[in-house]
């Protein structure tokens, strides 16, 4: 079981939380000038790298707050949590090995 | 009663004024207080105690501990009854039963064991063979499999002990209190790290507890220095000591599983005011795994006997438990180790016919001591068979030739009925690989070896490696400080390291097959894996059908499969493995190790979330009210709803008849508590509700309430409600009853990740209100009755608005929207004034027979007028549009959640499942829901499918079964005739628009 540093709460266990899936998915301004290929994209491609991975988690029994994770999908090392809203943190050596 | 022959006069950790009584297989025998149920069995000379599990083989008590194979027991009678428990594991209590598994119909005669002699057609991969046969075939042979395979039986009634957990954290979790472990506990402890110490073992100690009372540590017997060290330990205020508990996982982020058994050691003497298991969740800062190693056994021909047992039990038997395991002993071993065995066995008397060593020439103090003794040493020999029926009654031995692949000269035969066995030690890695740490194969020692940590971790003592009790000592010391250290103890130090003999050794000699004579050369009863009977030629032939992947090889043969996950077994069958494929084992690698290490019951993973515990009851303001109305509830989420109120000797269906007639021809009372609210403030909520809702809300003046439609972002409808505009910037939202939890999170998962900048607040109030809703013809004249402060004439307060006043003299928001259809009046006072609102309603109701309803009827009656229950009229992949409900969906608004989608082309087809009514031909059919609407009758499925019934009820008002239906291109099929499958028949419906009563609304605006 995963162990979450919420931003607001501290550290927490996994089953405190939900997982949102790929962040930084921005809903598009204007819907109604996207083709139906973008529109799919949007609505239900994700990327699933192996390494890591930007997600949103919800401390759903906790504070309700939403907010972003950078977790290594093989290690599931958390190497930064950050605000909605907020620039990821920028890759480093360390989140892309997972250590 | 059997006296216990074979306990020794003196000596060992048990009580010989605690007599105990117990039964094994209905036979009753005596034991004493610290013995375990294979040493108390053994005391009474029982070695043989379980059948193998496929030829069912007579097998013994085989170790001492946690790795046993065969020892498997079902322990006490009834409810309390567990299965598959390790007899070496279960402590002996007072009026202990006990019984063998996998016998029938006994332990001394079982029928199943005619497999041994048809072993030639039970190979490894039998299972998968079998079904590539005639499949008919195969259900005959599972009968017969399914009855004499398979272990213990589960217990047939509820669980009657109670269960807890308990989550906590700590600085340093050490696993396992041999001397390692203890040696890394006292130093961080000393540190003042906040220590857990977790040892299966019934005491502290470890393997010491087995070994001779000569061993010492600093000049005094190691015992002394293990009870120092626990007292210590149990004085310092942050460390707490966990005997009788396994760390049975590891997982991720440091968090660990420990299964503590509290109470199971004193069976039914156990307190009541204590759990009889606890299951802890650790989550610790830094981990020492000091879990110690099992001795592996040697693989040789018929090497399963009851009587053959690992060298270090037998030991263990002797030093810790008093007991002789045999009476004349032939110790087989490749190491050192053994030779202990042997010293101490022939200390208490047990004859050693003879050391058989398969290596040629070897040294040093131990061998020295085995030959002042006089035990004969036969070096460069083998055990090449056994003899013997329910136990073991001679071993043939012989010279190996250089190579060890074969044997020279003649066989010799050696009277005895124990052979101790010892291939060397495998480290107990399996937490550390379980923590994703990688292992490797270590040739000089031959075994697998933790290579490289993943988590904050690591390991002392034999489980890495280190075998000698000095090495443990220094490991665990060191492991101390370094967990400590990297805890945020930066003072913790190691102690001066006490003084320890050290003894010269030497070096094992690996052979994984000891070569058989005669037809035993076929290796078809050289059993690797005794639980799960699985014998080097199976391994053999696995690698001859070309399953070479270790992963492959362990599923082909089932080797390591068994319960106890092939604690003895895995190191054998790798090599063995690498032997015949040539590679080295290293480069074979290893199959995954699993949690849990030992198995843990059902009853400590689930505690107390059991039963009445299971799940939180959710109960209206009112529920005690319909209890003593007679209603019948229905689950619906966690919520119990009124389901139906029966008179006496009423049917539900005549209840629910009785209750929808009265709703639509004078006055019903429904309990609409659980139907979700959301209270929306802010200056933004309006611009929000425009945003999460189909239709628009600008317009909505307060007082007034809407229906709307709520859609994902793929289009499907999600859920839908009434929100009434309550003030100015403040909404209150409902949601379905099932739906509540989900839409509150819908909301703040859009008001927090895409919308922050909107500034709107949302609260559940769910449960501040309890809601007593009055509908029919009657609901204005009983709500005039109880109401002076609110207009209740037609125009003043018109269908689809909300008044605030008192009713009954309760302070209320009274909301004037229908759900049947008829002149309703949804009545919200605090949740408390529950009660009191509906007797107010009930007594004042009674002149119009004011008539409570339940769920049931609310569907009949919703379903009569066409309103979908989404969940239930809907799947997920459902539109507005397949609705009929495009007249809920803006045109207008540039954007809304799910506007987009609308306009797909699959959203937009004409032949996607569309909402229609349907009249069955006979009036009387009600069609079951879920049925399928079929495009083409044919004699026998498959049928093309063109849509299904969702909904289907007899309405009372209407005389005749009504129901909804998702059909393909069903808007444009009014008026045609569908066929519905049912079991067996058919029934031929009309397709109709889904409403079937007052169509224009008129009298819900009355």
């Amino acid at each position: 079981m995963l162990l979450i540093p919420c931003p607001w709460c501290g550290d927490r266990d996994e089953t405190e939380f939900s997982c949102g899936g790929e962040a930084h998915i921005e809903r598009p301004a204007k819907p109604a000038g996207m083709s139906d290929d973008q529109w799919a994209d949007y609505l239900f491609l994700r990327s699933n790298p192996k390494g890591r991975h930007l997600e949103r988690w919800l401390h759903s029994q906790g504070c309700r707050r939403w907010f972003n994770v950078e977790r290594h999908t093989v290690s599931h090392h958390i190497t930064a949590v950050y605000e909605m809203g907020k620039k990821p943190p920028k890759a480093s050596k360390t989140s892309k090995a997972g250590k | 009663m059997t006296a216990q022959d074979f306990r020794i006069a003196t000596g060992g950790r048990i009580d010989r004024d605690q007599s105990l009584r117990f039964t094994f297989n209905g036979k009753p025998y005596t034991g004493y207080a610290g013995d375990s149920l294979a040493s108390a069995l053994l005391a009474n000379g029982v070695m043989m105690v379980g059948r193998g599990f496929k030829y069912h083989r007579p097998r013994g008590i085989f170790s001492a501990g946690a790795e046993e194979p065969n020892a498997l027991i079902q322990l006490a009678g009834g409810a309390h009854s567990e299965p598959n428990l390790r007899a070496t594991q279960i402590e002996l209590y007072d009026g202990l039963e006990a019984a063998s598994v996998n016998c029938w119909p006994s332990l001394e005669f079982d029928i199943s064991s005619i497999n041994s002699l048809i072993s030639r057609v039970l190979p490894s991969g039998f299972y998968y063979k079998t079904f590539m046969w005639p499949a008919r075939l195969w259900m005959t042979y599972e009968h017969i499999i399914r009855h004499a395979a398979g272990l213990g039986r589960a217990p047939e009634s509820a669980d009657p002990d109670r269960y807890d957990h308990r989550h906590a954290h700590c600085d340093v979790l050490v696993a396992g209190g041999g001397p390692a472990g203890l040696a890394a506990a006292l130093v961080a402890g000393r540190a003042g790290a906040r220590v857990i110490l977790a040892d299966e073992q019934n005491e502290m100690g470890g393997a010491l507890l087995g070994d001779s009372v000569d061993e010492k540590i600093g000049g005094k017997p190691a015992m002394a220095w293990v009870e120092a060290a626990r007292a210590e330990l149990a004085g310092l205020e942050d460390v707490r000591l966990l005997p009788r508990a396994t760390v049975f996982g590891y997982y991720d982020h440091n968090h660990l599983g420990i299964a503590e058994r509290v109470t199971d050691h004193l069976g039914p003497a156990a307190p009541a005011t204590l759990p009889r298991q606890r299951l802890w969740k650790v989550r610790a800062n830094q981990v020492v795994l000091a879990t110690g190693a099992h001795e592996r056994p040697l693989v040789f021909a018929d090497n399963d006997r009851p009587g053959v047992m690992l060298a270090s039990a037998a030991r263990t038997y002797v030093n810790r438990y008093a007991v002789m395991p045999g009476s004349r002993a032939v110790i087989v071993t490749n190491n050192d180790s053994a030779y202990a065995v042997a010293i101490d066995l022939a200390d208490v008397g047990v004859a050693v016919a003879a050391i058989v060593d398969l290596r040629l020439s070897p040294t040093g103090p131990l061998v020295e001591r085995v030959r002042e003794i006089g035990i004969e040493l036969l070096t460069g020999w083998a055990v090449v068979d056994t003899h013997g029926g329910h136990r073991v009654e001679a071993v043939d031995v012989g010279q190996l030739d250089d190579t060890g692949q074969a044997i020279v000269g003649d066989v010799r035969r050696i009277d005895c009925d124990l052979v101790c066995v010892s291939g060397g030690w495998s480290p107990a890695v399996h937490l550390m690989s379980q923590s994703r740490g990688s292992v490797r194969f270590d040739d000089e020692r031959a075994c697998i070896v933790p290579d490289k940590s993943f988590q904050e971790e690591r390991s002392a003592g034999a489980c890495n490696g280190a075998f000698s009790l000095a090495e443990c000592l220094s490991q665990g010391f060191r492991s101390g400080v370094e967990a400590a250290k990297r805890a945020g103890f930066a003072k913790a130090n190691a102690p001066k390291m006490p003084s320890v003999a050290k003894v010269e050794t030497t070096p094992l000699r690996a052979l994984w097959r000891i070569p058989g004579v005669g037809d035993k050369a076929r290796n078809n009863k050289h059993f690797v894996d005794l639980q799960n009977d699985v014998t080097a030629a199976d391994l053999a032939l696995a690698m001859r059908e070309g399953y070479h992947s270790v992963e492959h090889a362990k599923r082909y043969t089932t080797t390591g499969m068994g319960t106890d996950q092939g604690k003895t077994s895995n190191v054998n069958a790798l090599a063995i493995i690498a032997e015949i494929t040539g590679v080295e084992a290293n480069a074979v690698g290893t199959t995954t190790f699993r949690p849990p290490y030992t198995p843990v019951g059902y009853g400590a993973l689930a505690g107390r979330n059991a039963g009445k515990l299971f799940d939180p009851v959710r109960m209206t303001a009112m529920h005690q009210l319909h209890n003593q109305a007679g209603a019948v509830f229905e689950d619906v989420g966690q919520w119990k709803r009124p389901y139906y109120y029966p008179q006496a000797g009423e049917t539900m269906a005549e209840a629910v008849n009785r209750e929808c007639l009265a709703v639509r021809s004078s006055l019903g009372i429904m309990d609409a508590t659980t139907l979700g609210k959301i209270d929306i403030q802010g200056p933004d909520a309006c611009e929000f509700l425009n945003r999460v809702y189909t239709n628009a809300w600008d317009k909505l003046a307060v007082g007034r309430c809407r229906y709307g439609l709520m859609l994902g972002d793929d289009g499907m409808v999600f859920d839908d409600g009434v929100t009434s505009h309550m003030g100015d910037n403040h909404y209150l939202m409902t949601t379905t009853t099932g739906g509540a939890a989900g839409v509150m999170a819908w909301l703040e998962e859009w008001s927090q990740t895409e919308w922050p900048k909107l500034e709107v607040y949302f609260t559940s109030v769910t449960t501040h209100w309890a809601v007593a809703a009055i509908q029919g013809p009657r609901a204005r004249d009983l709500l005039s009755e109880l109401c002076s402060d609110i207009d209740l004439e037609r125009d003043d307060f018109p269908f689809m608005s909300w008044r605030e006043g008192t009713v009954a003299g309760i302070p209320a928001r009274v909301f004037r929207v229908s759900f049947s259809g008829e002149l309703a009046y949804e009545i919200n006072v605090a949740a408390s004034y529950g009660a009191a609102l509906w007797q107010a309603l009930m007594t004042s109701g009674a002149k119009y027979d004011i008539t409570p309803y339940g769920t049931e009827a609310l569907h009949v009656l919703r379903a009569e007028k066409g309103f979908i229950v989404v969940g239930h009229d809907t799947d997920g992949t459902v539109t507005p549009g397949d609705l009929g409900m495009d007249w809920i969906v803006s045109k207008k608004k540039i954007d809304f959640i799910g506007k987009r989608a609308l306009s797909r082309p699959d959203t937009i087809r004409a032949d996607r499942k569309q909402l229609v009514g349907l009249l069955t031909e006979d009036p009387y059919e009600v069609l079951p829901e879920g049925s399928q609407i079929v495009g083409e009758v044919r004699p026998e499925p498959p049928m093309p499918m063109i849509g299904f019934v969702c909904s289907s009820y007899w309405s009372a008002v209407l005389d005749r079964s009504i129901a909804m239906a998702l059909l393909v291109s069903g808007h444009s099929r009014h008026g045609e005739t569908v066929t519905i499958s049912l079991d067996g028949r058919t029934v031929n419906a009309t397709v109709t628009k889904p409403v079937f009563y007052d169509e224009e609304g008129e009298i819900i605006r009355g």
